[in-house]
């Protein structure tokens, strides 16, 4: 008999429900209770690099709309450096590079407003595409969805991107990228995420 | 074990789950990091659920403490991280404009808190057990008395969303939310015991409730980071 290593158990998970709301963004379940809230601005006039505006929608198995989604996204600064103890480079001052919003109840849109993030290093000195990490919760949904939004008008990064280019099944590439719209003014990018059915996102197991 | 994207018990899960297979993704430095979050970012009152959103008095309900540790695989302490909750009032009504359950709204109950871990990874707020309250499954589903808990620990993979059950509710062994997670050892540790020694004698009766992260992967042999 072999010893034990004893490790604990992840505590599993459980979908957030249809309330999500009133715990992590109150103000769209009708009402007002703390002094800060957290949101989907993640940078400000002031943050450096390119403002740019993601704005998308989450659709089911069924091509309806997911209208009571959450999504978090987090993201490297202009630079390519995380607000965070472990990448040892100073990221922009301000910049938390984490928010976080609802798909609306009407619309069924969601939106951030951050800046493009850089490259940031890979594994073995490697290089990843400029790109923000995504989770996505909802009622329906027993365990967060991982999944990364890379941009159009970055085609040479993304060709050479590790993660992209260990997708087996290239017709599924095109899924992580968000499409720059053709407007003037801030750039805007569209990325749509499909839980189930034709041309699905590609969700991660990190 | 984690629950499966499509468990048909769960009804939206079938519309709402990939069919395709997750795609596993070698960890980088975007995904061992994660937001970091502070004092400054929460209020004095963010986990005190009687009084965060009292206007007249107290919620009416069973006064309750729910206190635990965020820990990781390993048994490490998470410290410093955000742990949010919330819930619907001892009625099962949320204040949420979509819930339109007969039962009332309570005019001093929110439903909704936020704390970091200390050093040691603990965390504590004071709430009022919430009702069950029916939702459309099947003709007649219940769900059990919960806390939803958001958790974040120190890097997005560990991001987590759960929900607590309370000791001896008779509604856990029927749900089918809870039984999306096909691990019966696993559901038990979703159920937080009644803590009758850390109970406020003559105030409040408390529950006690252990949230454990990923442990984070080693990446020993590849490029010797410190700390595994």
């Amino acid at each position: 008999m072999p010893q034990q290593i004893a490790y604990l158990k992840e505590t599993a998970s459980q979908t957030a429900g249809p309330y999500v709301h009133i715990g992590l963004i109150p103000h769209m379940a009708g009402f007002d209770i703390f002094q800060n809230n957290f949101g989907g601005v993640l940078a400000g006039a002031d943050t450096p690099g390119e403002p740019i505006a993601i704005e998308g929608r989450v659709i089911d198995g069924t091509g309806s709309l997911v209208r009571d989604a959450l999504l978090e996204i987090w993201q490297a600064d202009a630079n390519g450096h995380y607000a965070h103890p472990a990448d040892k480079r100073d990221a922009a001052a301000g910049f938390r590079g984490w928010g976080r919003t609802g798909t609306d109840f009407d619309s069924g849109v969601y939106r951030f407003d951050t800046v493009k993030p850089g490259r940031t290093p890979w594994r073995n000195g490697k290089i990843s595409a400029p790109h923000i990490n995504v989770w996505v919760v909802a009622r329906g949904i027993n365990i967060g969805l991982q999944t990364r939004i890379y941009f159009s008008d970055e085609e040479a990064a993304n060709a050479d991107d590790p993660v992209l280019k260990a997708i087996e099944h290239k017709s599924r590439v095109p899924t992580l990228i968000a499409t720059k719209q053709d407007k003037p003014g801030k750039a805007t990018y569209t990325f749509d995420i499909v839980l189930q059915g034709d041309n699905e996102t590609v969700f991660f197991d990190i | 074990m984690q629950p499966p994207a499509y468990q048909p018990i769960y009804k939206t899960s079938v519309a709402r789950s990939p069919r395709r297979a997750l795609l596993s993704l070698d960890q980088s430095l975007g995904e061992i990091t994660g937001p970091v979050f502070g004092h400054n970012d929460i209020g004095m009152l963010d986990n005190d659920l009687i009084r965060n959103y009292a206007k007249s008095g107290d919620p009416i309900g069973e006064r309750i403490i729910v206190h635990g540790r965020v820990l990781d695989e390993c048994g490490r302490p998470v410290p410093r991280t955000l742990v949010e909750f919330w819930q619907a009032n001892a009625s099962g009504r949320y204040r949420h404009k979509k819930d339109t359950y007969l039962a009332p709204i309570d005019p001093n109950f929110g439903g909704c808190g936020r704390t970091l871990t200390d050093e040691n990874g603990y965390y504590y707020f004071r709430t009022v057990k919430p009702g069950p309250y029916p939702w459309r499954n099947y003709v007649n589903s219940w769900r059990p008395a919960h806390i939803h808990f958001s958790i974040f620990g120190t890097g997005f993979i560990q991001r987590l969303i759960t929900q607590m059950y309370f000791e001896g509710d008779p509604l856990i062994k029927t749900c089918p939310i809870v039984n999306v997670v096909p691990d019966k050892e696993a559901i038990d540790r979703l159920i937080a015991p009644l803590d009758i020694n850390a109970a406020v004698p003559d105030d409040c009766l408390t529950y006690r409730f252990d949230i454990v992260l990923r442990g984070r992967r080693s990446t020993l042999f590849e490029n010797r980071l410190e700390g595994n």
